[in-house]
Parts: C-alpha cells; structure tokens; sequence
C-alpha cells in the first residue's frame, strides 16, 4: 500500500515537469520577454536600454535554454527555462504586477474560495445522488420522464444566466439576500447563502443525469436480483446495495475535484465579489498579469495532480477488489 | 387436511406484448422432491423460476395461471408480503456464481443479511449461524472465510456461498437455475452431490432448472419437458429415460450422450508438433515493478498433431489449454520451446522464430473456430465480409471478386446455410448458424489445421451435435486435422483419435481416445472421467 | 462587390460538405438507415434536429461574405457583410442613440433637454425609425402589432402549406415505388410541419415586424438587439461546431493508438492527456489567447479589416479549444479500443494475419462511432455555453464580434441601472438556451438508439 502510494508520487513527477514545460512554452518563448517588456511599457517609446532595465528588474535577463556566457553546467542551468522552474517548484511565484508577493496572496485568498466552494461541492453531491436514488426507484414512471425533461432544461441553462436571474431576484427585488461581498465569520455566512445556492442548483441538471446513469447500470446486474430474490425491499436493495457499488465509479469522477475546489469557482466569485482565487485569476487575466497566471496554472495543476492520487488511494481503500490483491 | 404439495403451477400463462412466451404450464412440485425443468435456451424455464419468485422484468406480463405455495396462491399477494416469502421460503440460487454477489461486500455479512431480514438476528448471533451454514456447505475455515469478499473465492466456493444464503433461514423450496453451467466438471460434481445431501437431510424440494440431461438423470425424481413456452413430457425419472414418448424428448435424450463410436487409429504424418512449449507471463509487484514471479500458464507441454486427425485437448478452467491455442497461432508470446509445422519436402518450420512477416503466408493453414458465437463475428460485417477477410488478407484463390462471390456461396452450402444469408447481419442469425458462419469463415482460406477453441461450449445438445457431425464431414472430405480444445469428457469418442489431458498447463496423461477413456492412468484423470454425470458413464464405459 | 471569404466561413462551409457526405454514407447503407430512422421517429428528435438545422441555416447564410466599398450609401463602418446582413440591412441602418425597450416608441432612459425658454426638462426622446407608418402614435401600436402579427401567421401558412405539397408529392412518389406495402413506420413527419410552422411564423413576424419597430428593444449604442442575437448565432455555431471538428482527428488517432498497441505508446499517450488535463482548462486557454493577443497585437499588419482580424481571433479561438479538449473523448475511445480488442472477431481478424490499420479500420473503428457521435453533440452545446463564460473572462471572441456571450457581458455591466435593462440579456439567453437544448435533446436521442443500454 505504502509503496502503492510512492510510486504514484513517483509518477506526478513527470507530469509536472510536463506542466512545467508547456507553461514556461506558453509564457516565455512565445512571447518572449522583449516583447513582454514592450506591451508593459508601451510600444512606442521603449528604448534597448529600457527593455534590458525591465528584465533585470525581473531576472529575465537571462538566454532561454542555453546561456554561452557561462562555464560547463552552467550553461544550462543559468538560463531562463531552469531559473524560472526551479521558481515554481519551490513554489517562489515572485511578484505581482502591483508589486505584492503572489505567495501571500494565494495564502490569503484560498480561504474565502473554499468558503464558497465546500459547501457547494459537499450539498450538491449530497442532493444529487439522492435525488438520483429517488429517480431510480421510480425509474420509468412518467415522474421519471419528466423529471429527466427537466433536468436536461436545467442543464442547457447557461450559469451566467443562473447567476444573474439569482442577483436579480434574491437580491434585488426580494432584499432576501446581500447582492454581493464577503466577510469572515458567522456574519459572513449570509453572503454565502446565494453563492451557494445557485451553485447547487445549476449543477443538479447534469448531476442528477450523470448518477442516475451509473446507478442504472449497476441495478441491472446480477448482484441486484440475488438481493431481490433474498426479499429485500426495493429501497433497501438501492440503498445497501446498489449505493455501495456505485460508489466506486462514482468516486473516480468526485474526489479528482476536491483539491481544486481551493481553485474557487472563476464566475462564481467575480460575480458575487468574493475575495477568493478565482476572481484573483480572472482579474490576472483581464489585466494581462502574466506572474499571477503562470502562479495559478501550476497551482492548479499541482492541485489537479494530487486529486488524481487521492483518487487512486480512495479506490483502493474502498474497492476489495484492488485493496486485497 | 394433508397437503402433500409444496407447490403447484396452475395453467400459467406469461405474455411480453402480443407474444405468448410460456403457454398454459402446469406442475406440482411434492415434499423433498427434486423436480427437473429442462428445455434448451428459449424454451421459457428461467422465466418460470423467476414467475414463481415474482421477480419477471417489467415488460413481461402475466396472464393467466396461479402459483400456489402451500395453499397461498403467491399471485394474489402484494409486494410486501411476496417480499417475506422470497429468501425465506422460497429460495433461490442463480448461474453465475462470478456475479451473483455483491463485490464490495464481505461474503458472510450477504448471508447474514438475509437472517437479519427475516428472522430479526442480531449481529453476534447471525454472525454464528453464518459460520455454521459454511460448514454445512462445506466451506473450509468457515470462520475466516466469512470476512472474505467475494473475489477472493473460488467459482465452486462462490456457489456454495449462494446455497448456504439460500438455506439460511430454511425455505422449503428451494429453485436453483442452472447452478452448475459455469463450473467446472469436477466442482459440479461436488456441488450437485452438496444440493443431494442437504435435500436427504432437511426435506427440502429443489426445482432444477437446467439443459443437462446428464445432471437431470444425476438429480432428478421427477423431469418435465420445456419446448417453446409448453411442458412437452413430464414424467417420473425411471420412466422418462426409459420410456420417453414425445419425439423431440427422444431426440433431446439422443443427442445428449455423443455417439460413443471410437474412430480408427490410422498411422499417419506429423503435421504440427510441439516440443516442452512453454508460455510464462510475468507477475509485476512493489516500487518499481518488479517481475516477482510467472504465471506458468503453459509449462512444458509436448503434442503432435497428425494430419487428418483430431487430438482433442481436455482440461478444466485454468489449465492452459485455450493459451496453447493462442500460442500456435503466434498470438501470444512463447517463452520457451518449439512450434514445429510440417512442410511438404523440406524440413519443419519452428513457428516460434518466425516473425509475423514470415508467420502471415503460413496463416492460411492453420485456423481459429471460437466458442462465443456472438462475439465471434463482426456484428456490422455482412456475411459475405467476413468470409471473404481471410481470402483478401492471405491471398487465396482467386483474387477476381465474382470468382470470390461462388467460391463464398459455395463454402455457405457446404456448412448448411443457404446462399441468400450472404448479405445478412450476423445479428440475425442464431447460435448454432453463426457457428457454421464462423466455421465457413476458417474454411475459405483453405486451411489443413483448425483449432477449435470450445465451439460447442456455448450451444444448445441439438445444435451441438449438428455441428459436431459438420465438422466431422469435413475433416473426411479435406482431410482436415483438428485441435479440439474442450472441458466437456462426452463429446471426445464423437470427434477425437487422441487425447491429451492438461493441468495446471502440464499434459499429465495423453494417448488414443480408447487408452484414456477406458484404461486412464492418471489420477487426476480418473478424477475427471468419474465427475462426468452418471449418464454419460454408463455410456461411456458399455 | 466582390465575394471574400474568411478562414471561418470556409470551414464552416467544409462542415456543411462534411455533413452531406455523412448523409449520403447514411442513407446508402441499409443497417445505417434503419438505425437513423429509429432517431428521428421521435417527436423530440424531430423537433431538436429541425431547430439545430434553422439555427445552421442562418449560420451558413451569415457566412457568404462581399466586401463593401465605403460610400456615401453605406453610412455603416462595416467593410464586409454577409448574406444575412444584405437580407438585414434595415435593422443596421436603423441604429438609435441608446437603450430603448422592445417594442418602446421612447428611448429607455430621460435625457436632459432645455426647451425654448431654456428651462431644463426630462424627457424621453423619440426613436428615430421606429413606428414611421403610423406616425408614432402610441395608441395605434397594439392595432398595429396585431395587424402584422396576422399577415405574418398568413404568409407563414401559405408558406408551410407550399412546403408541405412538395414533400407530399417527394413521399408519395416513394411510396408509389416501394412495390409491397411494407410495414415501414413513418416518421412523425406531423410534428415536423408543425414546428417548421411555428418557426416560419417566428421567423416572418420578427422580420415584418422589425421594420416598424425593435422587437428586441436596443443596446446600450442603440444596436437593435433582434440583430446582435442573429448575427452571434454563427459565432456559437462556428464556436460548438468547428471546435469539435479540430479536435476529432486528435482524440481519435490518440485515442485508438493507446488502446490498440498498448505498450509505450499508451503510456506515453496517457502521460500526454494527463498533462494537458491537469492545467485548469480556463485557465490553459486564457494563457493560450493571451499569448495569441499579444501576437496579434505586436503584428498588427497581419491583418486586413476589422472583421478580419475579429475573424482570425475567432479562428485561432477555435483551434486553441480543439487542442485542449480533446482529453476527455481520447480517454474514452482508449477505453472502448481496449475493450473491443479483447473481442473474438478481432483475434479471428490478427490470425487472418491482417495488418493492425486496417483491422482498427474494419473492426474497430464503426465499433467506436456511436462513442463519437454522442461526444461530437454533447461537446457542441458544450462549447456553446462555454464561448458565453470565456467572453466575461475576457478571454472569449473579439469584443466587435456579434455573440451571446458578448452580448451578456455588455448587459451585465449595466445590470445596476434602475429600472432594469433585461432585454439583451433576455435574448441572448434564451437563444442560446434554444440552441443548447435542442442539441442535448437531439444527443440523448442520438445516444439511446445507439447505445441502448444505456436507458434500460
């Protein structure tokens, strides 16, 4: 088990060397430093002299891959493509364009992300797959139909629509709830109740379908009319057999996710002005601020990979099959 | 009053829309009786089990007819109710042990569960009784096999699982559907001698649900016949064997014991050869996976195949027999020794260090017949597709497509189907013609060797021998060699002229078909010839 | 004028030829046409697939370019129109100041005027192309309205009713050759009249109506908002279409490769999608247009006119979606490939000693297109409501291009304005929502038959 768990470490190595590489693709050689230099000081009246300033303030100074100018390892590992990664991998994000250092920042955000994004993720899973539950055992019934109706007409909503038509009633025109912001603590809980809600909501359409296809499949099997023929009630067969046994591939498509809920919910939190990653991201994006993008990408991946091994433990923590072989 | 029926099916009609698919059956079923319902596939008798317990899909109807348990007429129950009858006293066990159980559950808290509904145990005292019925089935460590999970047991332990789950809490009739299709010949033995006993000992009525005439005439006190949704013949054991009036019992009886002709032992060349085969495949564990051990799945088998001859190879589940199959068509790799092919004037080819380059002209002579009919055929390849692959891949006769056109209609007569099926779907067609289909298949490339992976495993008796005397017609007129892979001990004096018998992938005896049958040596063959259901023995050895 | 066409027009137009070709290899296979037949007897396959083709429609016709010279005619800044611009051209030159309701004869909002004794008043001005015919009286409105909505159900009639003759006679000349009367089901051709009718009555009182008046209302520049929906109605087609277009060839060879030769090449494979699946997808293509804008930006002489260069972000959008989703389809034809390798028709094919491209060809490839089929759907009403989240990102389509997503941002940033502007927002939505629905619809349709177990 132990060596299970080292060798897929083992494994997340590579990948990340991978993310590694196609970021520092993305943000260095096709846009190299000259011309990120250039867009930050404006095209027109950028002298050499100013470019080279703008890189050494930055430590871009540096050839990309191979640096003449020094001696034997050296040459490959004073240049920009080692430098910077040995940056990201002992997590140095550097600063922001403001100046602030990103390291801080993330630290200081994640919080109020995982504020909005746990509760969301654990009441829809909740409400998902018992709704899915209830759908299987009335499956076929024209309760089933309709329902089914309307949860591909939930999920053909788009969320910006969900969000804004929540602003505008929640908020707006009932006063039920702070349109928008946050703040610690038991009084910040209200800001939570929108967020929350709508994020559940929006995610019922394709939950419901998405677990109430899995747990379709497994009443079809053998196991499933062995418990009917021991005379278990229909209830009890979804619930103490059926459940079990979907679990498992249920557990392959939820518990990747977990990690980056700390991502936060990009939409979510630029819409109800929440202090957490997500709008932090987006606001990098809009203002083209490439150190927090870089940050946030391997953050993001880092945090993708560890969900991606957690999931293996977790199944074989819960699959016998693959715990005892 | 005495009640000397358990239970009584009266007139029972099942409908699935407009179509009748069990028509007007009617049985009764008496006290510790062992009560057979035997049909081929399709003729309704696992609807009719799952009738009697209420548990018929949706779109099956019932239309008429009661099932009376005890003087409860089980129809006019509702839910509920039917739900305290089912697992206590009416039980039933199904045919794949492999999925029959749930796999995230340990094995022994599925039987207590069942003790829990119905008799309200608690968990220490359930927990006690469980072990208890394990020991009753005969299942060793009973103890510490009730925190095993399923796939840890084997599929003869599996079973014995089901029954000691269906026993539990003591039904009074218990339907077992086909409980020992999927295990091997020796387990069955085991497990049908497990139901005889726990029969004498509780007075417990089975009704057995199977297409083994061998294992009606093992079991049986009473035997009805299902044809098409209709109870054909009924009648007391003795006198159904004996005496059987309706034609298509006789013919089922008939085609249930292979004829027993042997086959002359004609001398004759070498046309393969195999010399101490091995096929080892590596078991990778730890850090770095490394290789631990080899599963020896072939290990060390020596076999000639002589040319107009058929050496059947016998073996249960795991023996190897299917990977000798693969090795010799170069489809899995060897480990060690050789795969040496005649080739006329000159010397054996060894297979083994060919390349595949080198292998593919070599292909057309030597051919695969699978087991699965349903998987074996492409199912959005036309008939004509798939027997002209092999003609287009490895070149052989005419390339022109009209000439292909014949020799194809003429390879469909000579396996019984007609000439207009070219252009068909596999889907439409039955077990038994896709069989033909696929054996067409092997024959356009003119082969002199075809392996036979378990061809008639799959069928129906009746279709079984029909396709058994097909390929035996053919093996006359090309002078086609055989290898006939196979579990089944009955069908050997029909096809085969030698036998070698394998396991644990070593051959542990081999010689002609009379030598083994009649004179074994091994111990493990001996084993396998006296689990053959007594049926078959008595025919075997006349 | 002369006939140009964008990169994005010629794919689009590829697709159609693609489609067709599709079509074609459908109907002349038997077991294809039973199959597809099956799709379309139900009524809300019917309804789906007739709606995706109307929204299609009006993509290809808004994806005919010519280009314009500027002239004292021509008082738009536009260099290129399209078919449906030309069809259109009274809604481009009816451009108002500023907001106005649908359907409103007043702009949305009081402006400030001094009148002639040079007080200051709040007033709401008059549109300026709005109601001409009836001389902008207020109460004639309703009367008007209802009189167009008339004629328009009329010429809707006579239309549907034209149409339906046609393919009457189409069917009767099939069925007079079909010499036995073979108990061949029809299809619900009946649902399909009708909904081709209610879409041709849409269709006809939008544009009756949208000379007298805004049916949509107007934007923020006074855009009518009735042709902002229809003009991003090619923006999300070209979005959800072409996308999965680029990136089917990808997930497919990689895809097969993994599952059919195993060994190193899947590891190597799955090392690749699970690389490219780590990095947030957002936040990968936010990067990737970043970095494309900057391009873009620093080689501005690239490009010719403003829609061209809007065309080429859109094009370059398309490309930067399709490689980085083709993760999730790869994964699931490698795990179907492994499973149908396993199979005995395949062992039968290898001992043929068939080569492994044509057995993936013969054997394995019809086994996966249900698999592909049912992504390509899904994936389109996917990608349609993701261009929506990536124009608020700001990441989306060039900010001059016509789409819901655009459209959404622009009312957004407006939603505090007391009364509420909901029209444009309303619009969009509901477009896009019709769009999305009708294509998950049609894929559950498409998937069941296909796959059957699916919905025991």
């Amino acid at each position: 088990m132990f060596a299970y768990i080292i060798r897929r470490l083992l494994f997340a190595v590579p990948i990340l060397i991978g993310v590694n590489v196609i970021t520092f693709a993305l943000f260095f050689m096709v846009n190299t430093p000259d011309d990120m230099a250039r867009a930050q000081l404006g095209a027109k009246q950028t002298t050499p002299a100013m470019i080279q300033a703008w890189k050494e303030g930055r430590g871009y100074d540096k050839p990309l891959f191979y640096n003449q100018n020094s001696s034997g390892l050296n040459q490959i590992s004073d240049t920009l493509f080692v430098q910077e990664s040995l940056k990201l991998f002992s997590f140095d994000f550097g600063q922001s364009d403001s100046g602030r250092q990103i390291s801080s920042d993330i630290y200081e955000r994640m919080w109020p992300s995982l504020a909005i994004a746990l509760p969301t993720f654990i009441i829809g899973l909740v409400t998902n797959i018992a709704l899915a539950l209830l759908i299987v055992l009335f499956r076929g019934s024209t309760l089933d139909r309709v329902t089914m109706g309307v949860a591909v007409a939930i999920m053909s909503i788009s969320g910006l629509f969900y969000i804004i038509a929540g602003q505008v009633l929640f908020s707006k025109t009932w006063h039920w709830v702070p349109i928008s912001g946050y703040a610690e603590g038991i009084d910040g809980l209200k800001f939570l109740i929108l967020p929350v809600f709508i994020g559940v909501f929006a995610g019922i359409g394709a939950g419901i379908r998405w677990y109430r296809s899995i747990f379709l499949e497994e009443i079809n099997k053998d196991y499933v009319r062995t418990a009917r023929a021991k005379g278990l009630s229909e209830i009890k067969v979804l619930f103490g057999h059926v459940l079990q046994n979907g679990l498992l591939p249920i557990l392959t498509g939820v518990v990747v996710v977990i990690p980056t809920l700390f991502m936060g919910s990009l939409i979510m939190e630029s819409f109800f002005g929440i202090p957490g990653l997500g709008s932090y991201t987006i606001d990098a994006i809009q203002s083209q601020d490439f150190g927090i993008v870089k940050a946030m990408v391997f953050l993001g991946s880092v945090l993708y990979i560890i969900g991606l091994i957690l999931t293996d433990i977790s199944y074989t923590y819960f699959d016998p099959r693959v715990k005892l072989s | 009053m005495f009640e000397s029926t358990v239970l009584s099916v009266q007139n029972l009609v099942l409908n699935i829309g407009e179509n009748r698919l069990i028509d007007d059956i009617s049985f009764e079923i008496k006290p510790a009786e062992i009560f057979a319902l035997v049909g081929e596939s399709g003729s309704g008798k696992s609807l009719t089990s799952l009738a009697i317990m209420r548990l018929l899909p949706e779109v099956i109807t019932v239309d008429s007819g009661n099932i009376v348990l005890h003087q409860q007429n089980l129809f006019e129950l509702p839910e509920y109710q039917m739900q305290k009858v089912r697992g206590k006293q009416v039980a039933m066990i199904f045919q794949e042990p492999m999925t029959s159980l749930n796999p995230v559950m340990k094995v022994g808290d599925q039987v207590a569960e069942v003790l829990k509904l119905h008799l309200g145990l608690r968990n220490s005292t359930a927990r006690d009784k469980v072990v208890s019925l394990f020991e009753e089935v005969g299942i060793p460590q009973a103890e510490e096999r009730y925190d095993w999970y399923p796939h840890q047991l084997s599929g003869g332990q599996k079973q014995r699982v089901m029954i000691a789950m269906a026993l539990a809490c003591e039904p009074e009739l218990l339907i077992a559907d086909e409980p020992t299709t999927a295990l091997d010949v020796t387990i069955q033995a085991q497990v049908l001698e497990l139901l005889k006993s726990i029969r004498d000992k509780r007075g417990l009525s089975i009704l057995f649900i199977t297409h083994d005439m061998g294992v009606v005439y093992e079991m049986a006190d009473t035997v009805a016949v299902m044809k098409q949704g209709k109870i054909i013949e009924q009648a007391e054991k003795q006198k159904f064997f004996n005496e059987a009036s309706h034609p298509y019992t006789q013919k089922l009886l008939q085609d249930a014991v292979p004829k027993q002709i042997l086959k002359p032992q004609l001398d004759s060349t070498k046309l393969l050869e195999l010399n101490d085969l091995k096929v080892h495949f590596p078991i990778k564990k730890g850090l770095f996976q490394r290789t631990v051990g080899m599963v020896k799945a072939v290990d060390g088998v020596s076999l000639i195949i002589e040319k107009g001859q058929t050496l059947a190879l016998v073996g249960e589940s795991g023996s190897g027999k299917s990977t000798i199959g693969q090795a010799i068509l170069k489809l899995v790799n060897t480990t060690d020794g050789k795969v040496s092919y005649a080739n006329p004037d000159s010397e054996a080819i060894n297979l083994t260090d060919l390349s595949e380059r080198q292998m593919k002209p070599l292909r057309k002579k030597i051919q695969v017949i699978f087991q699965d009919p349903f998987s074996a055929l492409n199912p959005r390849m036309t008939v004509s597709e798939i027997i002209r692959e092999g003609m287009v891949s490895l070149k052989v006769g005419s390339q022109n497509r009209q000439d292909q056109d014949n020799r194809i209609d003429e390879l469909l007569n000579q396996v019984g189907l007609e000439v207009d099926f070219k252009h068909r779907y596999p889907h439409e067609f039955s077990g038994g013609q896709r069989q033909r289909i696929g054996i067409a298949r092997a024959l356009a490339v003119e082969p002199e060797l075809i392996i036979c992976d378990e061809p008639t495993s799959a069928l129906d008796v009746t279709v079984r021998a029909q396709v058994l005397e097909l390929l035996e017609s053919l093996q006359k007129q090309y002078q086609l060699s055989y290898l006939f892979i196979t579990h089944d001990l009955s069908i050997i004096p029909a096809i085969a002229h030698k036998v070698a018998v394998m396991q644990n992938g070593k051959v542990v005896e081999q010689g002609t078909v009379e030598q083994i049958m009649h004179n074994p040596q091994h111990k493990y063959t001996q084993k396998l010839l006296s689990s053959a259901p007594e049926l078959i023995r008595k025919v075997m050895f006349a | 004028m002369m006939p140009t066409f964008l990169w994005t027009d010629i794919m689009i137009w590829s697709l159609f030829a693609l489609i067709i070709v599709g079509i074609r290899q459908i109907a002349s296979d038997a077991q294809k046409r039973k199959q597809w037949r099956k799709v379309f007897k139900s009524k809300t396959a019917m309804i789906s697939v007739i709606i995706l083709l109307f929204y299609f429609a009006i993509a290809l016709v808004d994806s005919i370019h010519f280009k314009v010279e500027p002239s004292a005619e021509n008082t738009t800044n536009k260099e290129l129109i399209s078919v449906l611009d030309m069809g259109l051209e009274h809604l481009i030159l009816s451009v108002e100041r500023t907001y106005s309701a649908p359907f409103a004869l007043n702009e949305y909002s009081s402006s400030v005027v001094y009148d002639q004794s040079g007080n200051v008043q709040q007033v709401y001005l008059p549109l300026k192309n709005v109601a001409t015919h009836i001389n902008m009286d207020q109460s004639l409105v309703a009367y008007d309205v209802l009189t167009q909505t008339g004629w328009a159900f009329l010429i809707a009639l006579i239309v549907m009713s034209f149409l339906i003759l046609i393919h009457g006679y189409f069917r009767f000349k099939e069925i007079a050759l079909r010499q036995s009367s073979s108990k061949v089901e029809g299809l619900p051709w009946s649902v399909a009249y009708i909904t081709l009718f209610i879409l041709i009555f849409i269709g006809t009182w939008f544009y009756l109506l949208s000379f007298d008046y805004h049916v949509l209302g107007t934007n923020k520049v006074g855009e009518d908002v009735l042709y902002q929906s229809l003009k991003s109605i090619r923006t999300g087609v070209l979005i959800g279409g072409l996308t999965t277009i680029v990136m089917l060839p990808l997930a497919l060879v990689l895809g097969i490769s993994a599952g059919y030769f195993k060994g190193w090449i899947d590891d190597v494979i799955q090392y690749l999608y699970t690389t490219l699946n780590s990095i947030p997808g957002v936040l990968l293509i936010a990067a990737a247009v970043l970095v494309m804008q900057s391009i873009m930006s620093t080689h501005a002489d690239w490009f010719g006119s403003t829609e061209e260069r809007a065309d080429m972000r859109l094009l370059f959008l398309i490309l930067i979606l399709g490689m980085t989703s083709w993760t999730g389809l790869c994964r699931l034809l490698r795990a179907e490939t492994l499973k149908i390798s396993q199979i005995e028709y395949v062992t039968a094919a290898k001992a043929f000693g068939l080569n492994p491209f044509t057995i993936i060809r013969r054997h394995i490839m019809p086994n996966l297109v249900h698999l592909i089929l049912i992504a390509l759907v899904l994936d389109f009403s996917g990608l349609v409501l993701a261009e929506a989240v990536l124009s608020y990102v700001g990441v989306g389509v060039d900010p001059t291009m016509p789409s819901w997503g655009n459209m959404i941002n622009q009312a957004r940033l407006e939603m505090a304005r007391e009364p509420m502007v909901w029209w444009s927002l309303l619009s969009a939505f509901i477009f896009m929502f019709v769009l999305v629905l009708a294509a998950n619809l049609f894929a559950d349709r498409v998937q069941w038959v296909l796959n059957p177990r699916s919905e025991k």
